[in-house]
């Protein structure tokens, strides 16, 4: 039993946390966390950070002070003052302490899934203070709903927008295409289909890509005086190209409404339902997907119409899931599993987690590409980065030098019955205990889930 | 390797860890080196090396082309037709030198429009990926003739290796931390408590190696601090000189394989793609000066998945294309001129009405340089390159004496 729970926590979340005691039924217990509405915005946790709109306000008001400062001959460093980094920063510390903390450590691996699924990376388009209302806003409310919800609010929001640059994008027989010969911006239209929903498997054509980028024109940004909704979305008419567009073979009118039709159409796309489950079943069971359980959880989606709460029960119920575990933790996933099982004591600083994880190989939120973060071992396990792992875990280690908490307590919450022999010996026979709980962390079995 | 305390000592802290900016490199049995950069995101040929004199282009992108030849901030005259990208002057020190050797209206063998897909292929070396598991660069590796006795292959260093040198030669990864680092017997207990494990225990190993490798090629006083390199040019410069240094060490490594992000400039693109330019620029003529004399016996080549749209999009950018502009630069090159079949930008020239038509397999450049430079014989390129017979090894890459 003891084996079985821990495997749920690793597998399926984010390993457990200390006091968290063992589920006597680690599936129903897994499903339990499905139910209801995202437990750190029902526990109030996110409360006090900003919208959308506010990241959008932001953004504008630094811009204007950074013009104001140099039309002053002022120079920046020293003067200039980010609103926008200070609430980037504030929903790193919320999130990731949230993620450090939750015991429903499955219901924010799902959230994570989603949001490198819809990847908005902070390296481009000004968007670090966007990503984390996205994640609030538009990934967290849907992790147990349904996909076409996830995919209308995550395509209009100002983060991805912004990020994808159909924010400027113009229909060239819009109002405002004909006055200033402006034009489309085929970026968004491209990802939402070969990223998001359909994949390249649906044999689309690139002018089914011109198409989708037509009909989005007109999604676009705005601050709160300037009539943005509280994400900051505003539909702009006189951007948008006219229709009718056809894509895939199915053809929409014009207006905000044929972007609404046109997306629920990509979302339930037999393709997209096949694409979603190849990700799911190769992110929770292995980098190489049992083809039955691929079929299965796609099967689940297309009977419940995107239902990603069935989804996600049903990957619970996948056999292979409940196999040795094989799957290599990313360096986020690593790193907080370990500040999870050995959270900093009283006292101790917080967690830098922005610069452990720059050093660590995988910068939160700042995956290069819009396919986001690569979800298989060929990807992570290279030298360098596995020893960054051994460097950091001492490093960490560090933290637990004098008295508190015992090693062997540590190794108990962190794999419960999956710890080895060989790594609870090497944590017994270590000679101090940084080194116990350096040995318990660059354990082979601390790094798979 | 494991550049720990003397990269933090020299200022290099986390700089292989920019995600920006990726290396990995290799030994190899030659005394020749060779370096592929390779640009993710899609750079815009016409952007970079300019076609100028086609009498369509100032029409289909007239807010991208930059200030004319002669003008102030203007591009720089590559023989009457192409004009370099002004934010590329150390490359046309080298055109000058004879050194660089723009390609133009190059393509892979692939004609799809997704970055990804793209950029796997590009990587992987083939049309599409069936069958295919290793990258292209790894079965060099498997196919440079010995010269001196056997040298340990794969005593190699990467960030999560890329594709490209993905393969049966394990290549290891780069890491540049400022963690704290066990003891060498902690260091040990790990490795023998991994020993077994199939990812974690070969990982280990090789970075353990690594370190020792390091210590063995580099010396304090080798490595200077970075003098004056660009700020904000996303790391390349000084990762490059980096690079540059080990790869002239004489026991170091033979090939490296960088990845640079940022091209994929679909909105405001003469702004956008000055920082990434300057970067490439830096970062190249970095390298150059850190091999020294070694770069007589160096050859870069600089690909990119695809090019971009010939017409300017709606946002002052380019959306993804087909042909785009490749470099091969070098002590030995046969630079100092712009080789291309120009296709013309004319719409029926266009390919599929939208893109610069590609006249040249980067293939044909990739094997042209790997015989050239490696010695790789028809037999090897082909196994380097499967499925690749229509396109010929590109001769006349570098100067014969």
């Amino acid at each position: 039993m003891n084996t079985a729970s821990a495997q749920a926590a690793i597998r399926f979340g984010l390993g457990n946390i200390p006091g968290q005691v063992a589920d006597a039924d680690p599936r129903g217990a897994l499903k339990a966390q499905l139910a209801g509405p995202d437990p750190a915005q029902a526990a109030g946790a996110f409360d006090g950070l900003a919208a959308g709109v506010d990241a959008v306000d932001a953004i504008r008001a630094d811009a204007m002070e950074r013009h104001a400062l140099m039309v002053a001959n002022t120079p920046l460093q020293g003067n200039f003052v980010s609103q926008a980094h200070a609430l980037y920063y504030a929903d790193v510390v919320a999130q990731m302490g949230w993620a450090s903390t939750t015991n429903a450590s499955f219901r924010e691996r799902l959230v994570w899934f989603w949001t490198n699924h819809f990847t908005v990376s902070i390296l481009q388009g000004e968007t670090a203070s966007l990503v984390g209302t996205m994640i609030r806003e538009a990934i967290r409310p849907h992790v147990n709903g349904n996909f076409t919800d996830m995919v209308l609010a995550v395509e209009r929001h100002p983060a991805m927008l912004r990020y994808l640059a159909n924010e400027n994008s113009i229909g060239p027989d819009s109002v405002a295409g004909i006055k200033t010969a402006r034009g489309l911006n085929e970026n968004l239209g491209r990802e939402c289909m070969e990223l998001h929903t359909v994949g390249l498997k649906a044999g689309y054509t690139q002018a089914d890509v011109t198409n989708m980028a037509k009909i989005l024109t007109g999604w676009s940004v705005a601050p709160s005086d300037g009539g943005g909704d509280a994400t900051g979305f505003k539909y702009k008419p006189n951007t948008h190209e006219p229709g009718p567009q056809i894509v895939l073979g199915r053809s929409f009118d014009g207006g905000e409404q044929a972007g609404i039709d046109a997306l629920t159409f990509l979302s339930r796309y037999p393709t997209t339902y096949q694409l979603l489950a190849e990700k799911l079943v190769t992110h929770f069971v292995a980098d190489t997907p049992p083809p039955k359980a691929v079929t299965h959880i796609a099967n689940v989606l297309r009977d419940t119409g995107g239902d990603l709460g069935a989804a996600s029960a049903a990957l619970v119920d996948i056999p292979e899931a409940w196999k040795p575990l094989t799957k290599l933790k990313t360096p986020l996933e690593y790193m907080v599993s370990a500040v999870r099982a050995a959270p900093p004591a009283d006292g101790q600083p917080p967690v830098d987690y922005i610069g452990t994880l720059n050093q660590l190989g995988q910068p939160l939120w700042g995956a290069p590409l819009p396919n986001g973060w690569p979800d298989q071992a060929a990807s992570w396990d290279g030298s360098g980065a596995i020893m960054a792992r051994i460097n950091w875990a001492f490093t960490y280690a560090g933290r637990f030098s004098d008295g508190g908490v015992q090693p062997s307590d540590i190794a108990g919450v962190a794999l419960g019955g999956l710890l080895r022999p060989a790594t609870a010996q090497a944590v017994a026979s270590a000679g101090s205990r940084r080194e116990a709980v350096t040995m318990l962390f660059t354990a082979p079995e601390f790094q798979r889930r | 390797m494991i550049l720990t305390r003397r990269t933090t000592l020299l200022g290099l802290t986390a700089l292989g860890f920019s995600s920006r900016v990726k290396i990995a490199f290799a030994s190899a049995p030659t005394d020749q080196r060779f370096v592929v950069v390779l640009l993710r995101g899609a750079l815009d040929g016409l952007s970079a090396v300019v076609p100028y004199g086609d009498a369509n282009l100032a029409s289909l992108r007239p807010a991208l082309v930059p200030p004319a030849v002669g003008q102030s901030g203007g591009m720089y005259d590559l023989g009457g037709f192409y004009g370099l990208n002004p934010s590329l002057p150390g490359v046309y020190a080298m055109y000058q030198a004879g050194e660089a050797l723009p390609i133009h209206a190059v393509a892979g063998p692939y004609r799809t429009r997704s970055h990804f897909e793209a950029q796997d292929l590009l990587q992987l070396g083939t049309a599409d990926e069936a069958g295919i598991n290793s990258g292209w660069l790894n079965r060099v590796l498997a196919e440079v003739p010995a010269q001196n006795g056997p040298v340990p292959k794969g005593l190699a260093v990467g960030i999560g290796t890329p594709l490209i040198l993905e393969g049966p030669v394990r290549v290891g990864g780069y890491a540049a931390d400022h963690f704290a680092t066990p003891s060498p017997d902690l260091y040990a207990r790990i490795a023998a408590l991994n020993a077994a494990d199939p990812l974690t225990g070969p990982a280990i190993a090789t970075g353990l190696k690594a370190q020792t490798f390091d210590k063995s090629i580099m010396s304090d006083d080798a490595l200077a601090m970075p003098g004056d390199l660009p700020k904000n040019a996303g790391g390349f410069p000084a990762l490059a000189q980096q690079v540059g240094q080990l790869l002239a060490a004489p026991a170091g490594p033979r090939i490296a394989a960088f990845q640079l992000e940022g091209w994929d400039t679909h909105g405001n693109q003469i702004n956008g793609l000055k920082g990434p330019l300057t970067g490439l620029d830096a970062g190249l003529t970095a390298l150059k000066t850190a091999l020294g004399p070694v770069w007589g016996k160096t050859m870069v080549v600089v690909m990119t998945e695809f090019g971009r749209t010939a017409a300017m999009n709606g946002t002052k950018g380019t959306d993804h294309g087909t042909a785009t502009v490749a470099f091969v630069l070098g002590g030995n090159v046969a630079g100092g001129k712009v080789r291309a079949t120009w296709p013309g930008l004319g719409g029926s020239q266009l390919f599929e009405n939208r893109d610069l038509a590609p006249t040249m397999d980067i293939r044909a450049v990739a094997k042209g340089a790997l015989a050239a430079h490696l010695g790789l014989g028809d037999a090897a390129l082909a196994r380097v390159f499967p499925g690749s017979k229509d396109a010929a090894p590109l001769s006349g890459l570098v100067r014969t004496a």
